[in-house]
């Protein structure tokens, strides 16, 4: 049995090539398949991997309660400085608490790639502010002055965006500011933001003395528990204090799921759609090879073999569809970078990341569309009488 | 087993068609007997059943009713898969447009009917190259059928039709696509397959020259059979 199943697998194998168009149709409509999940796949763990990368564990966020993001929260000078005096949170080398203030407000900026605008987050933030961002690196330039309209820009911002050259002089809002210098947070959410101090924000913004958020340094991951149980025990506060890791993720997950919740369903339209080209090139190719299969059949040969080897068939175009979607896919998009609104509808630059784990589901998918798209001619190719040995 | 015994013995063999309503008798209550060593040509009218009688020898249709007997067995009630180990081990099959694989060479499709016996590779082998031998066919071994004559072909077929050392060949038309000299040395082939290895060869024909080279002619028309004597 083994031996014929592998004689009429060959055989069928072999024949591919007589009937490339149809076999041909059949892998790049799979490829194409693959391809887009592939696509959504590599762009909700890129921005996952992106949004990952912001959070750290030792450092606390303290919004509003009920804010759920920092551009809905509020918090006054009076709560801030009760934060100041709070247990868990790290002291700098001269003895002040590593506590940053943060205020931040949407700028238009021009995307270089389409030159269409797109929302950038300003932020204001205090001096211990990059001591926030354990990644934090000036690659170039220097840091912003306290009280000028000067600013310093993420590397992606300036990757993406026009005119964010060092020494370039910029048009925010109504005011007109320097750019001083270009950091990096290692590619975090934090590369698409522009900074400059707190007090100008709230100065040429007109936000008086009230802030969105304080970041803490904690002095260990476990110390935001002494933290939480202060603001919780102050009447005075009512703030939400969570891990920046929690809080990223928080806001992650809706965007990642979202990519997801878009990303599946069209993947499993094109499926339904490239199994019917399956099934229908596998009937034909059932079909074009009916005399065959009849003459094995009168020589003694079983109707199982015909169902293996047309099985085996849809399978390893479906394989080579799939691999060709997860490739295609792979020098198309693995590394490029894509913007979204981040939470406060900003830009968040990410990189697509094509992982193996979403290359082997690819593949799965497109051997599952083989599968399916088989069967029913594979049947077919089983049962076929053997009177059509005389058949034209 | 001598050479008068009866390899086949069809008793009461009728097959009839039913199309909507309608049913069409191919032959009803057919009787006859085909002795081993026998080269019988079956001809007739077109339509008259010849083909669907030599399925019915064949084993790849059954009849109506009656009975099909090979060796005294019955075949017409075997269950499909002993039917095809049945054509494995005693059948041999030609036919009109060769039905060679396309994409196997020559001893490739030859192997094909050896793939279901337990022939070591090393004995297919050789049982191939013989096969070819004996129709002409042994410097091709290599060819496609693509890279061949029609009547090149049928000797593929033919070797095809041998290689697992059957009992009685089968041919329907073998010649009808080939011309008169080509056609004149496939008969040839066959009638030596039946003079010097013993195969009952039962081949269906329209064409008179080519029923000459049989020992026995059977002219089916309207469902019964009329022998006619040869010299
Ligand atoms: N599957 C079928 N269903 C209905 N009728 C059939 C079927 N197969 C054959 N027939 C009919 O049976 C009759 C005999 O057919 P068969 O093919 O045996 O004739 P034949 O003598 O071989 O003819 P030819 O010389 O043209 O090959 C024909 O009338 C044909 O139409
Ligand atoms: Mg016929």
């Amino acid at each position: 049995m083994l031996k014929q199943t592998t004689a009429v697998t060959l055989l069928n194998l072999r024949s591919i090539p007589q009937r490339w168009g149809m076999s041909l149709t059949t892998v790049l409509s799979i490829a194409l398949v693959v391809g887009v999940l592939l696509g959504f796949m590599a762009m909700a763990s890129g921005f996952r991997a992106t949004v990952d990368g912001a959070g750290s564990d030792d450092v606390a966020i303290m919004l509003r309660g009920g804010a759920m993001a920092e551009m809905n929260s509020n918090i006054s000078r009076d709560e801030v400085r009760l934060l100041e005096v709070a247990p868990g949170i790290a002291a700098s080398p001269e003895g002040e608490p590593l506590i940053s203030s943060e205020l931040y407000v949407v700028a238009d900026g021009i995307r270089r790639a389409s030159q269409t605008p797109a929302n950038l987050a300003l932020r204001g933030l205090g001096l211990h502010g990059p001591d926030m961002r354990p990644q934090f690196d000036l690659v170039e330039g220097r840091m912003f002055e306290p009280g000028s309209a000067e600013l310093v820009v993420g590397e992606s911002v300036q990757r993406e965006f026009e005119g964010f050259a060092l020494g370039d002089s910029v048009r925010l809002g109504n005011n007109n500011w320097t750019v001083v210098g270009v950091f990096s947070t290692g590619g975090s959410v934090f590369d698409s933001e522009i900074w400059t101090e707190l007090g100008v924000v709230q100065n040429l913004y007109q936000r008086g003395s009230s802030v969105q958020t304080v970041r803490a340094r904690l002095t260990s991951p476990d110390a935001i528990e002494a933290l939480r149980e202060y603001v919780e025990n102050e009447p005075r506060l009512n703030l939400e204090v969570l891990s920046e890791r929690a809080y990223f993720a928080r806001s992650a997950g809706g965007t990642t799921n979202l990519i997801m919740f878009l990303g599946w369903p069209l993947a499993i339209a094109m499926a339904i759609g490239a199994l019917a080209g399956a099934w229908n090139a596998m009937y034909a190719s059932v079909d074009a090879r009916t005399r065959e299969l009849a003459t094995l059949r009168a020589i003694g040969f079983g109707g199982f073999p015909a169902f293996i080897a047309a099985m085996v068939e849809a399978i390893v175009l479906a394989f080579f569809g799939g691999l060709v979607g997860a490739v295609a896919t792979w020098i198309l998009f693995d590394g490029v970078s894509a913007s979204t609104l981040g939470s406060g509808f900003t830009q968040i630059v990410f990189a697509f990341a094509v992982t193996p784990d979403a290359v082997v589901q690819g593949v799965i998918l497109a051997m599952i569309v083989g599968f399916l798209g088989g069967f029913v001619p594979a049947m077919r190719a089983a049962r076929i009488p053997l009177l059509a040995v005389h058949a034209d | 087993m001598n050479a008068t015994s009866p390899l086949y013995e069809l008793k009461d063999l009728s097959k009839r068609y039913t199309r909507g309503k309608e049913t069409v008798t191919i032959f009803d209550a057919l009787d006859m007997t085909i002795n081993t060593g026998d080269f019988i040509a079956i001809m007739g009218p077109s339509g008259s059943g010849k083909t669907t009688l030599l399925n019915l020898l064949g084993g790849i249709d059954r009849p109506s009713s009656g009975e099909v007997l090979f060796e005294g067995q019955r075949i017409d009630n075997l269950s499909q898969g002993k039917l095809a180990k049945w054509r494995a081990a005693n059948a041999g099959f030609i036919f009109q447009f060769y039905n060679l694989m396309p994409t196997l060479t020559a001893a490739q499709n030859v192997e094909l009917p050896l793939l279901l016996t337990s022939l070591s590779g090393k004995a297919r082998k050789d049982r191939v190259k013989t096969a070819l031998e004996i129709v002409g066919m042994g410097e091709r071994a290599r060819h496609r059928p693509g890279q061949l004559s029609g009547g090149q072909q049928q000797r593929v077929a033919i070797a095809r039709a041998i290689v697992a050392d059957p009992k009685v060949l089968l041919a329907d038309e073998p010649t009808g696509d080939l011309d008169r000299t080509t056609a004149d040395e496939i008969l040839e082939t066959l009638q030596l397959l039946n003079a010097e290895m013993g195969k009952t060869i039962i081949m269906v024909t329209h064409d008179p020259a080519a029923a000459s080279h049989a020992k026995r002619e059977l002219h089916l028309n309207k469902g019964r059979f009329e022998e006619k004597g040869k010299a």
